[in-house]
């Protein structure tokens, strides 16, 4: 199959481009929920991006929270950005960052005036956001905006056997378009953890690589206390054949295909080394690991799953893919690409490779995914340890 | 081309993937190896679901499982070719 050369998407200020065209009312902490969930429901083409922190936390965490809100404000599928926080000082480092991505932004803070003139005047202001951004059009743009993120879910041994292979043939396919690329999953590589320390194109990535993998490693050894033999693998990854960790990281690591990893994020941290393949640090909970994907920019992301994994996010747009027959025809609702055919043979790689590239773009230039469809729009914001 | 049952991914793998809804105890199967493209059979002593593994060989305590080439955690109860292997046969070597 040839592939496209251009997809269309909305063209933003910063030189970036969506491949959707959120207006987003950001809490900055959970107590400031009410409020953005109000003015989304008073102000329609907006949604709210409720989550439960934001208080007391500091340190690596405090930063991470923050890293996670401006990454989310910042994303290209975002045209504008109204952010509430409970004090001002928190909820301007937000609006400023935000900001400098040229698109509209402003801040509000309840403190002193309440819940019910706050919603009043940011209604207003959300008002405006929304109908502005509902005159922006889709524009052609290369196949190099595509900043696509993966992770797999309620895996099974078909993940390790077609879905993940098949993502791996896409990014061998994408991968010189320079497209960006993001896998993550720390914690689900134990077992595979050299091999795919191997994958760093230079010295310094495969040491950084080697670094987070035992960090993580060290804190899991720490906090257990059982062979995590019910968490990872988790019930559901047991019930579909995987039985160990290790089982589990290869299959995992089929999702990159050929590809070398050229650098090592943060949760949440934004590429700067161009285009290519990266790692991020990330939990290996979906939500988690979409949130933070999501925050350092990536615009279209790429779910396989074994048993059926149901995850969504409220800007970036999640494609399901299964090669297990069964969950294909019980979970049909939720599967956007059905690779199945590799396991009977009908199909190869290659084909399946090219599916996922028609569906990619399809969902790209606006189609909605089954996740969109049903209404999954998980925020979930990455907690490293206690408030103070 | 026959129907395929079971898929191996690597030449060097004890195990192969059910990938039919099931096999039932005494089915002959076919098995196709996708690192070489070459097929071999194999009779089944279990009942064996979707998803789940198959021993391609006897497997004794302590040996290791090796699935797309690679270690992937040790059997901790003897395992007979064509049986069943899942977790209550294999342990991870990790955690």
């Amino acid at each position: 199959m040839e592939i496209p050369k251009s997809f269309l998407g909305y063209k933003r200020e910063n030189g970036r481009a969506g491949t959707r065209n959120h207006v987003i009312i950001l809490p900055v902490d959970d107590i400031s929920n009410a409020c953005a969930e109000a003015v989304a429901n008073n102000i329609k083409g907006t949604i709210a991006l409720p989550h439960s922190y934001g208080r007391l936390q500091f340190g690596a965490d405090l930063e991470l929270h923050f890293r996670t809100m401006i990454g989310t404000g910042k994303n290209p599928n975002v045209a504008a950005v109204i952010v509430i926080g409970i004090e001002p000082k928190w909820t301007k480092r937000i609006v400023d960052a935000i900001a400098t991505t040229g698109k509209p932004v402003e801040g509000f803070s309840i403190e002193g005036v309440g819940d019910i003139d706050t919603i009043a005047k940011v209604s207003k202001k959300a008002q405006e956001f929304s109908m502005w951004a509902s005159e922006k059009q889709r524009e052609e743009c290369p196949m190099s905006d595509l900043w696509i993120s993966v992770k797999c879910g309620e895996s099974d041994t078909t993940s390790g056997l077609a879905s993940n292979p098949t993502v791996g043939n896409l990014m061998d396919k994408l991968e010189p378009l320079g497209v960006h690329l993001c896998f993550g999953e720390t914690s689900e590589l134990t077992g595979a953890e050299t091999v795919c320390e191997k994958r760093g194109k230079t010295p310094e990535a495969q040491a950084k690589f080697k670094k987070t993998w035992n960090d993580y490693n060290d804190f899991i050894l720490k906090e257990a206390t059982d062979d995590l033999s019910e968490s990872q693998p988790t019930a559901g990854n047991i019930a579909g054949g995987l039985t160990t960790i290790e089982e589990k990281a290869f299959g995992n690591f089929q999702k990159i295909g050929g590809c070398q990893f050229i650098d090592v994020l943060e949760p949440a941290e934004e590429p700067t080394k161009g285009a290519g393949l990266y790692f991020m640090d990330t939990s290996s909970a979906a939500a988690e690991c979409v949130t933070l994907q999501a925050a350092g920019g990536f615009n279209i992301h790429l779910f396989p799953t074994g048993q059926g994994n149901i995850i969504g996010n409220p800007i970036e747009p999640v494609i399901k893919l299964t090669a297990n027959p069964l969950t294909a025809k019980t979970m049909s609702e939720h599967i956007d690409v059905d690779v199945s055919k590799i396991l009977s043979r009908e199909m190869n790689l290659s084909q399946a490779g090219d599916e996922l590239i028609k569906s990619t773009l399809r969902v790209a230039n606006g189609r909605l995914t089954c996740a969109e469809a049903l209404g999954h729009k998980e925020f979930v914001m990455t907690k490293l340890y206690r408030s103070a | 081309m026959s129907n395929t049952d079971i898929i191996i991914h690597d030449e060097k793998d004890n195990v192969g993937v059910v990938v039919i809804e099931k096999i039932t105890p005494e089915q002959d199967c076919n098995c196709w190896i996708m690192e070489n493209d070459k097929s071999v059979s194999i009779q089944s002593k279990d009942e064996i679901p979707l998803g789940h593994k198959i021993a391609m060989a006897d497997l004794n305590e302590g040996d290791t499982i090796l699935k797309y080439g690679h270690d992937i955690g040790k059997v901790v109860k003897n395992i007979k070719k064509g049986e069943h292997v899942h977790v209550h046969n294999v342990k991870t070597k990790k955690w």
